[in-house]
């Protein structure tokens, strides 16, 4: 008879898909939520819905340059606008493997695994960096 | 017809149409100064019908959602190569961040095993992100198509081993303690694994990460083969620990998207939202259809659309 009491994932892994779980959720119920704002415009979108089908066939460089809108973390002043509402939820999806990580460093130092600890917090200031937007691209 | 026979016609009854339109206007100038005459409404509705196509069609394949999306919109719908990998890389990381949290709970993906792993695909995936910014569309273009075919090469030819032989896990390995047990239901027992080769495998993921950031392409398609015939874990946990990889690696590369300006809501959501319902009714399918039917029909298509990717990014230097 097998044993399928065996522990089949770490205290970790536990606690990892426990926020990533969460995160999901709350990220995904937002997009829907966000977008069905942004759909029956109830907030007044940056870009009126009928002219963003004009920009989404131009290369990025050019639709930032024409369309006014501001890369970055731009959006974050801009809530109020029914489009610029959806990054909320988008970040939030994009962000939450970095909880996940910080998350799971102060178990990590407990057990004196200090490798992994090394490597979780090296992939958090990956993804920080990532985030900040300090990397740029140089454009077409 | 049985159920699923229906169901498979009503659903290319769908797509058809859809690809036959998208080529027409695929084929209009790339820069509208005016409104193109459709309802706001009526591109994102394409794209979520299309989207919940490639969702049931990606389950009973077995291929991620990201890897059919990027080439079949790209290549068929008039939207711009670079907001659809700002699209395609929400799409796979959505399906990769809804998956995660089971398979890590039931141990099929390995925290151990994809940390190391993570950390050198993201890294790369940034770099791939950047490049693929930064690059002239029709250079991107092309090496989409040649990157497709490809895959459909790999995706053809690549075998599986469901327990790998691994006589003697290598140092990096031992030092890593990435090894682990996992229940097996078919076998009723328990399995233990471990792996080889990591240093190769560690280096194989800095292609796969600017691969994956460069088109914005899921990464199964070449984690599974790497995680499972070069480093030697099972089948069934690279298959987990490559899905929640995905979460990881495109967490890294959509920042760069995003913060580049090349997400679009409009898009995202509706194909987002499209392939999640799909691969909801895909997972329901499964047990009612032939996947190596379906596989051989997907192939073919993602084929079609890698074809239809080089010609558009050849014809932009002719």
């Amino acid at each position: 008879m097998a044993d399928q009491s065996t522990p089949q994932a770490t205290e970790e892994q536990i606690l990892y898909a426990k926020l990533l779980n969460g995160g999901m959720l709350v990220g995904l119920l937002g997009l829907i939520v966000t977008f069905a704002i942004y759909g029956t415009g109830i907030l007044k979108p940056k870009i009126p819905l009928e002219q963003v089908q004009n920009y989404w066939v131009m290369p990025v460089n050019e639709y930032l340059e024409k369309s006014g809108v501001h890369a970055g973390w731009a959006w974050i002043t801009n809530l109020n606008y029914g489009d610029m509402l959806n990054f909320l939820p988008i970040a939030l999806l994009s962000a939450i493997t970095i909880l996940c990580y910080v998350a799971i460093i102060p178990g990590l130092l407990r057990k004196g695994d200090r490798i992994y600890a090394v490597l979780a917090v090296i992939e958090v200031l990956v993804l920080v960096l990532a985030a900040s937007g300090i990397l740029g691209s140089g454009g077409h | 017809m049985s159920l699923a026979g229906r169901v498979m016609v009503l659903l290319l009854a769908f797509t058809v149409p859809l690809a036959l339109m998208g080529v027409a206007f695929a084929e209009e100038p790339v820069s509208m100064p005016e409104n193109s005459g459709h309802a706001w409404w009526f591109w994102p509705l394409v794209l979520f019908i299309l989207c919940f196509v490639l969702g049931v069609f990606a389950v009973l394949a077995g291929v991620g959602g990201g890897v059919l999306f990027v080439p079949i919109v790209s290549g068929f719908l008039p939207f711009h190569l670079d907001f659809v990998r700002g699209a395609g890389l929400i799409v796979a990381l959505a399906g990769a961040l809804a998956a995660g949290p089971g398979l890590l709970r039931k141990g099929m993906a390995d925290l151990r095993l994809a940390l190391p792993v993570a950390l050198i695909a993201s890294s790369c995936a940034i770099v791939g992100a950047m490049m693929g910014l930064a690059l002239p569309t029709a250079v991107i273009q092309t090496l989409l198509g040649a990157t497709i075919c490809g895959i459909v090469i790999i995706m053809m030819k690549a075998k599986k081993s469901e327990y790998p032989e691994v006589k003697e896990p290598d140092k990096l390995s031992q030092t890593l303690r990435i090894m682990g047990v996992y229940y097996e239901p078919t076998r009723k027992e328990n399995i233990n694994w471990q792996i080889h080769r990591t240093p190769v495998g560690l280096a194989l993921f800095v292609v796969i990460g600017v691969m994956a950031g460069m088109f914005g392409l899921g990464a199964g398609w070449a984690n599974v083969p790497v995680l499972n015939l070069v480093m030697g874990a099972p089948i069934k946990i690279s298959v987990a620990t490559s899905k929640f990889l995905l979460s990881i690696t495109d967490t890294s590369a959509a920042w760069i998207y995003l913060n580049n300006g090349a997400v679009l809501p409009l898009m995202v959501v509706p194909s987002v939202v499209g392939i999640m319902l799909g691969s909801f009714v895909g997972v329901r399918l499964l047990a009612i259809t032939k996947p190596a039917v379906i596989r051989i029909l997907v192939i073919v298509v993602l084929g079609l659309a890698g074809l239809k990717a080089l010609q558009k990014g050849l014809s932009s230097f002719m």
